[in-house]
């Protein structure tokens, strides 16, 4: 029988099977410092961390990205704090590797698992966070899970699962000059819609995902979730196993060897069946941005605000006409037409060192007209950043580079976009109230971001290229 | 966990789709400790409820008297997408909601509602127009709940069935801890480890 990526994933991981119900064997489960509620539930059932050595640690959603080297006691937000203090005790106690605010591996747990090789093909990894669906870019299968989840994980390293429906989208062409990873997955969501997903595993498949650098298939993979899907895959290729090698956590020698060869027997058979199948053609894609309140109110460059009368669905109406007060936008206005107040550069969808570099090669040599900083995804690609000069290039720019963390993508540690103010961004949810109280988001490519600091507008990035 | 088996309540309608976890519960009332009698109840759908100057929206369901002692919320498409913070179950717990009647959820706070004992209830959306336009019409009015026989009473007496995986039902109905039916697999969990192991010795 052919059989998905998934489903071999799968099958490899099933402890015990009920029929409507398995027990799935999780291989890693990567922590971040919002875990504190399954901590606390794991020490009020006298329970224990039943595999340490399978858990990894980072402090990524409360941290600075101002002053980080004074130290927990000048971060000035008591909550903050008592959430990093917690961070730090739990790992501890539990004799879990923990990447603390100083550390120099420190980064969004997005980033640090890919990073360090934590994140390998053929794995099922878990970790309290929806975002999780960005490692399936390496060909596991990862997904987000709640806080009381968490625990069980934590407890156990297993979860009752039910068998998720699989979905291949396939991309076949060749992305145009300016157009990314991030342009593909919001083209995919506006056509599929936020729950278009719902209860699937995506596969993506086709020529545009194989000529992908890692980074850009780690944002697709990232933004899995804001179609509804359980997580997001592409099978590992050379490209996987290039990015890899040599990883703190990859295996090595024979080891190695002997990975690659159960790695290369991973992606789907030819003729395998998916339960749907979803294509669109990519030399088609534009640049796309959000100018909505929801991810799958997205269009390319080159429309203008869309009319909610216009659209069939009356739950899609009033959701548009509600996305469009907050916003402060009217039907009609081309998107290039729409003012930025802030610029925002980072997170785990768009916070990688192929991220960072498309967008100071739009900023080189010119000057932003807003305000706005650069928070890079981790402490490493902060390191390599600095290391290539990237930093000097959006200092000149005008923008701010900041120690890394979630920072303005979730706005849980203090940075937040001022309400009212229209924020140009390269993070994951445009929702209302994300990137702070009355924050209006604009979701992009790190290059349209950079391209938008230079204008003052949304600019089609492909304008700004000439020669770069 | 205390088991689930019926609830009447009033019901709240909530015609917008796609409502995310982060209108449940905004992202900066994460870094708060569940340790007081309120919970995180207080921070239920707090930009829906409070302006920017923490004046309640009189325009917004729960803050309505009738409303007041909602217990059972019935949505639109997609209740519960976007972020996995299992606050935002925690918040409507907290504030006296243990159940959602929508036509579709978001996967992760769908499971997060079973881990926490309430009932998230799939109803068609035709059916769930219908409530939450009687739920209008007559404000404050109940809804009953049947677990076992997975029925919907309305207010006006109409009886639907709604949908929930066999699985769950189970769980919900005896307030089953899943850490302990893991760790009734134990030894095949061990078991399954090794041969595992032995095969990518790089992830032990
Ligand atoms: S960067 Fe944003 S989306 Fe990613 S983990 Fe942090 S808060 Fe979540």
């Amino acid at each position: 029988m052919q059989r998905t990526l998934f489903e071999k994933i799968w099958s490899q991981h099933v402890v015990v099977d009920k029929g409507n119900e398995a027990l799935l064997y999780i291989d890693r489960n990567l922590l971040h410092d919002g875990a504190f509620h399954a901590f606390t539930a794991l020490a009020k059932e006298g329970r224990k961390v039943r595999k340490p050595r399978q858990q990894l640690a980072t402090a990524d959603h409360y941290v600075p990205t101002r002053e980080r080297d004074k130290g927990l006691e000048a971060v000035v937000d008591a909550d903050a704090r008592e959430m990093i203090r917690l961070f730090d005790a739990n790992g501890a106690e539990h004799g879990i590797r923990c990447f603390g605010m100083n550390d120099p591996q420190q980064g969004i747990v997005h980033v640090i698992g890919p990073e360090t090789g934590f994140t390998q093909p053929g794995i099922t990894l878990t970790c309290g966070d929806s975002h999780t669906s960005t490692h399936g870019a390496l060909g596991a299968y990862a997904f987000g899970i709640g806080a009381s989840q968490l625990k069980q994980v934590l407890a156990t390293q297993c979860l009752w699962q039910k068998k998720p429906k699989t979905l291949r989208i396939t991309v076949n062409g060749v992305l145009g000059a300016g157009v990314t990873g991030k342009d593909v997955i919001l083209a995919i969501i506006a056509k599929i819609g936020t729950a278009g997903a719902t209860g699937h595993v995506i596969e993506y498949a086709g020529s545009v995902f194989r000529a992908l650098a890692m980074e850009s298939r780690l944002t697709v993979c990232n933004m899995s979730i804001e179609a509804g899907a359980r997580a997001g895959m592409i099978a590992p290729d050379d490209v996987t196993f290039q990015y890899l090698a040599g990883r703190e956590y990859t295996p090595k020698g024979s080891q190695w060897d002997t990975a690659l060869a159960q790695w290369r027997a991973l992606p789907s058979d030819e003729g395998a069946a998916f339960d749907r199948e979803v294509s669109l053609a990519g030399n088609a894609i534009e640049p796309t941005l959000t100018w909505g309140t929801s991810p799958e109110e997205a269009l390319p460059v080159s429309a203008a605000i869309p009319d909610p009368a216009s659209f069939s669905d009356a739950n899609k109406r009033a959701h548009a006409e509600s996305a469009l007060r907050y916003m402060d936008l009217k039907p009609g206005t081309p998107l290039t037409d729409i003012k930025i107040d802030r610029v925002f550069i980072g997170t785990c969808t768009n916070g990688r060192i192929a991220d960072l570099r498309a967008a100071a090669s739009v900023l080189k040599g010119r000057k932003a007209t807003v305000q706005g900083w650069v928070s890079p995804g981790s402490t490493t690609v902060k390191r390599d950043a600095e290391a290539e000069g990237l930093h000097r290039i959006f200092e000149e720019a005008g923008l701010e580079w900041r120690a890394s963390g979630c920072s303005g993508c979730a706005a849980m540690n203090g940075d937040f976009v001022p309400a009212g103010m229209r924020s140009a961004s390269t993070s994951n949810r445009n929702f209302e109230g994300r990137q702070g109280k009355g924050a209006r988001t604009h979701l992009m490519s790190p290059a349209m971001a950079a391209a938008a600091a230079v204008t003052g507008h949304v600019t089609d990035v492909r304008t700004l290229l000439g020669g770069r | 966990m205390k088991p689930f088996t019926k609830l009447t309540a009033v019901a709240a309608p909530f015609d917008m789709a796609n409502i995310d976890t982060d209108k449940i519960i905004p992202a900066r009332y994460l870094r708060k400790l569940r340790n007081t009698e309120a919970g995180y109840g207080p921070w239920l759908f707090y930009d829906m409820c409070f302006d920017a100057n923490g004046k309640e929206r009189p325009e917004f369901v729960l803050n309505q008297t009738p409303w007041r002692d909602t217990g059972i919320i019935v949505a639109a498409e997609n209740f519960g997408c976007g972020s996995s913070r299992e606050g935002a179950a925690y918040a409507m717990l907290d504030w006296g909601i243990s159940a959602v009647i929508a036509p579709s959820f978001g996967d992760i706070h769908y499971a997060n509602e079973i881990q926490n004992g309430m009932l998230p209830a799939i109803l068609a959306e035709e059916h769930c127009a219908v409530l939450r336009a009687q739920l209008k019409a007559t404000p404050g009015s109940s809804i009953a709940i049947d677990l076992e026989t997975q029925t919907i009473t309305g207010p006006d007496g109409k009886t639907y069935r709604f949908d929930i995986d066999a699985v769950y039902k189970e769980r919900l109905l005896k307030g089953l801890d899943d850490v302990g039916l893991v760790l009734q697999e134990l030894p095949a969990i061990e078991a399954f480890e090794k041969q595992h192991h032995e095969k990518m010795p790089w992830l032990a």
